[in-house]
């Protein structure tokens, strides 16, 4: 029995895992993979939990599946890179229990510093890879990743893109309630010694490398006859391989075509393939972002000499989309204009399309903001003014990633650097160490400090750098929507966990120099700063106050301008609050955006903003 | 049965998400096949926010593309003008008179543009254009939270779903305690946009 849901790809997921028996989930969170693990964790019977970083939860996630538990690891695509030390290990030791590793890929960048295609750390790894095309595939191929990862002792990598993770479609339910996770009484798990497959000593690991290359040949016979991998016969003038939310576009671009659905892209099913191509006058290879299929479709001997389309066609920029896919076939003569639907461009009248495209006028632009109220706003205030005090390039922030990178943005613009998790310390070490004449502040999250920069700080105290490192702590991992990290107390989904305190971490590093600062407090961020730069020795300056997102209960201050003291300086829209907006030459807070905080009290030369208790607040 | 496109378009924080979730699921109470998809990430930082959704027999790609949506449904009257262009000619705007302010120092030289600018660019491309006062109809309920219902409510009365299918969605997809002022702000919508 199933009973019809409307999931996201990410919900259908996690529920996926639940059904195909894991009972053990980790990742670190990553916009667009977040969900996946949150979902798996409301689901009784199982341990999860967010790691501090995608390395320790692969590594947790194949002891659990070394132990026999199915486990899944997610994480973002740029979290692979975190995890690809243990990833690629983990293809030679195996697992015992099922081992899948999620990575959500974030086309178009709209969430993440790049946008790597990671279909590609499959073939890098030699691992089987699944890449489904809708919330339903989502949890059926989750399931069948658990199984064949045990079936061929191998960790699956099933990928995603956000498209698939944040889009909803209908799901077909299993109503089993009882999955291998929540039996009355759980499978007696046991680490079997096996250091011929656990120890990775050359000798051992030689061997490995030779059983992964059989097992490689294995999964490529299996891709050859899995359901995953289809045929959908259509006309024989063009014959479409795709795979993922490309397919999607596929289909509603070509529906006359032959399609070859690639549920399982690696290995790849070369005779599948090969009688394929041998049924079509043209080949056309339609995936967003690398040339996966297409470099090693090419390289398939036997391959009829038919003509042969892919990225020469469609963008290997950005996300895919029926229309790009529609634009660039026609553009390309694959199909002609009036065979594709009038829906698909319709402000192409080639193709037509009856629209004539609209002109909008150029919009005050709406960017993503620091929150009223948030704790990084007085720090990046503070930064600003020390820059434009130094002059030229006299001071630099060195960055990270996480709500804060906002303060890149106009106006607050006090960040000179953002690479990576934790990249923020080394870059500040290595100016340093360069011998630049720059002073410089390292900027870092709590999350992301638990995350990569104790390594980092670490370094600063061994190379004997003078750094000052502003620790932004909000207790939370924000950006991602509020998730639990090691300084916030509690795990996913309300688990209990212990705290680990930053300043007591920081001076057990050996940083002798460590201060915390009240985050709306813009003497004390400004004096403390300030005293770090100019110290010959390293400090710490631990910035904290509660995301104003996790907030919940009444705020009884407000602040309000005086409008006859108020000269129109604009100084309090330097803070880049959403609250203080512009009305008749005059700045007004907005009371219900206003949560009290009292940067912008700070900061007005005139002192024409009063603190004030809230109209209603109770005393 | 028509394939019917839609895009939600609104500011982070007003229920736009929620709208949308009801709009698929009252699709799949009478029968389409639904496909929805949304802009996360650093968007839900008080950036424009932008939901599509997609009601066939079978729906293949969730998003709907340039010109081609029946209904736009905006909940913020500038982020709706800023979408008019997704519209197909002869859709039908629904939309909020809310005026979320944007941050002044974004755009230094860009003031919030002024009723006539914003209906002019939507009235150029929709052949029916509704403006609801969502909020003010959310706040004499006594929640200023509702207004994405009574938005929906505003739309609702263009399709042809039976109100029941709509009251199941809200039964079902809010939680209880709330679920009494959502199904008065979606009829308060849908009675109110009524010709």
């Amino acid at each position: 029995m199933t009973t019809r849901h409307l999931l996201l790809g990410n919900e259908a997921l996690g529920l996926g895992a639940y059904v195909g028996g894991a009972t053990v989930g980790t990742g670190y969170p990553g916009t667009p993979s977040t969900e996946i693990l949150e979902c798996f964790a409301r689901n009784p019977g199982v341990y999860a939990e967010w790691s501090p970083n995608e390395k320790v939860a692969l590594e947790v996630g194949l002891g659990a599946a070394q132990a026999g538990a199915r486990t899944i690891v997610t994480m973002k695509h740029v979290g692979l890179n975190v995890a690809a030390d243990p990833f690629f290990a983990a293809a030679y030791v195996g697992v015992k229990g099922g081992l899948v590793v999620v990575s959500a890929d974030d086309p178009g960048m709209h969430s993440s510093q790049g946008e790597q295609d990671n279909r590609n750390y499959a073939k890098f790894a030699k691992v089987p890879l699944l890449e489904p095309s809708d919330s339903q595939e989502c949890l059926d191929m989750m399931r069948l990743a658990l199984e064949l990862s045990e079936q061929f002792d191998i960790p699956v990598l099933l990928r995603t893109t956000g498209r698939i993770s944040h889009s909803k479609s209908l799901v077909e339910v299993p109503e089993t309630t009882s999955p291998r996770g929540s039996d009355v009484t759980p499978p007696r798990l046991s680490f079997t010694r096996r250091p011929e497959k656990y120890v990775m000593l050359p000798g051992y690991a030689r061997q490995r490398r030779v059983s992964l290359e059989e097992r490689l040949v294995r999964l490529r016979e299996y891709a050859e006859s899995t359901p995953l991998n289809r045929v959908e016969w259509g006309n024989s003038h063009l014959g479409i391989i795709s795979g993922s939310i490309a397919y999607q576009y596929a289909r509603e671009v070509f529906p006359q075509a032959s399609h070859l659905k690639l549920g399982m892209s690696y290995p790849l099913p070369a005779r599948l393939v090969l009688d394929f191509a041998r049924h079509v006058d043209r080949l056309v290879i339609v995936e967003e972002l690398d040339p996966f299929l297409e470099e090693q479709i090419r390289a398939l001997p036997g391959l009829p000499a038919i003509p042969f389309h892919g990225k020469g066609v469609f963008p290997s920029i950005g996300e895919l989309s029926s229309e790009v896919v529609a634009r660039a076939a026609v553009a390309h003569g694959l199909i002609a204009a009036d065979s594709v639907s009038a829906a698909l461009c319709p402000e192409d009248p080639g193709r037509g399309g009856t629209t004539p495209p609209l002109q909008v006028p150029t919009l005050p632009p709406r960017p993503p903001l620091l929150c009223p109220g948030c704790g990084h706003r007085a720090t990046f205030y503070v930064l600003r003014q020390l820059m434009r005090a130094a002059k030229d390039e006299g001071l630099v922030v060195t960055g990270d990633i996480g709500c804060y990178t906002l303060g890149a943005l106009r106006p607050l613009q006090a960040m000179d650097t953002c690479t990576c998790m934790g990249a923020s310390i080394g870059q500040a070490i290595g100016i340093e160490k360069a011998g630049a004449v720059n002073k410089v502040v390292a900027v870092i999250g709590d999350s992301t400090f638990y995350h990569s920069g104790i390594t980092g700080l670490v370094d600063v105290v061994t190379s004997g750098a003078a750094s000052t490192v502003v620790i932004l702590d909000n207790s939370t991992t924000a950006m991602t929507g509020g998730n639990p990290n090691p300084g916030t107390g509690t795990g996913i989904a309300g688990r209990p966990a212990r705290r680990i305190e930053l300043e007591t971490l920081c001076r057990g590093l050996g940083i002798q120099d460590v201060q915390v600062v009240d985050a709306y407090n813009i003497g004390e961020i400004d004096a403390n700063v300030t005293r770090a730069l100019a110290s010959p020795e390293p400090s710490v300056i631990i910035v904290r106050a509660p995301c104003a997102l996790q907030h919940r209960g009444p705020r009884p201050l407000v602040s309000r301008v005086e409008p006859e003291r108020c000269t129109g300086c604009w100084t309090c829209l330097m803070t880049a609050c959403p609250a203080i907006v512009r009305e008749g030459g005059k700045a007004v807070i907005l009371e219900e955006r206003c949560t009290g905080c009292r940067v912008c009290n700070q900061v007005c030369t005139e002192e024409a903003i009063l603190l004030l208790e809230r109209e209603g607040a109770k005393p | 049965m028509t394939p019917l496109n839609f895009v939600l378009v609104g500011v982070g924080g007003q229920g736009i998400l929620l709208a949308s979730d009801l709009l698929c699921q009252a699709g799949m109470a009478v029968g389409y096949d639904v496909k929805k998809t949304d802009v996360h990430g650093m968007a839900q930082r008080g950036g424009s926010v932008v939901s599509h959704v997609r009601l066939a027999d079978r729906v293949y790609s969730p998003m709907v593309p340039t010109g081609a949506a029946d209904f736009l449904l905006g909940f913020e009257k500038l982020e709706a003008c800023r979408s008019a262009g997704q519209l197909r000619c002869g859709g039908v705007a629904v939309v909020s008179d809310e005026a979320i302010p944007t941050l002044p120092l974004a755009a230094p030289s860009m003031r919030y543009p002024d009723d006539a600018a914003l209906y002019g660019v939507l009235r150029a491309r929709a052949a029916e254009l509704t403006v609801v006062p969502a909020a003010l109809f959310a706040a004499r309920l006594g929640n200023p939270r509702v207004a994405n219902l009574v938005l929906l409510g505003g739309l609702s009365r263009h399709l042809d779903i039976p109100p029941s299918a709509w009251e199941r969605a809200i039964a079902e997809r809010v939680p209880a305690r709330f679920r009494d002022i959502n199904l008065r702000a979606f009829a308060l919508g849908r009675q109110a946009s009524s010709p």
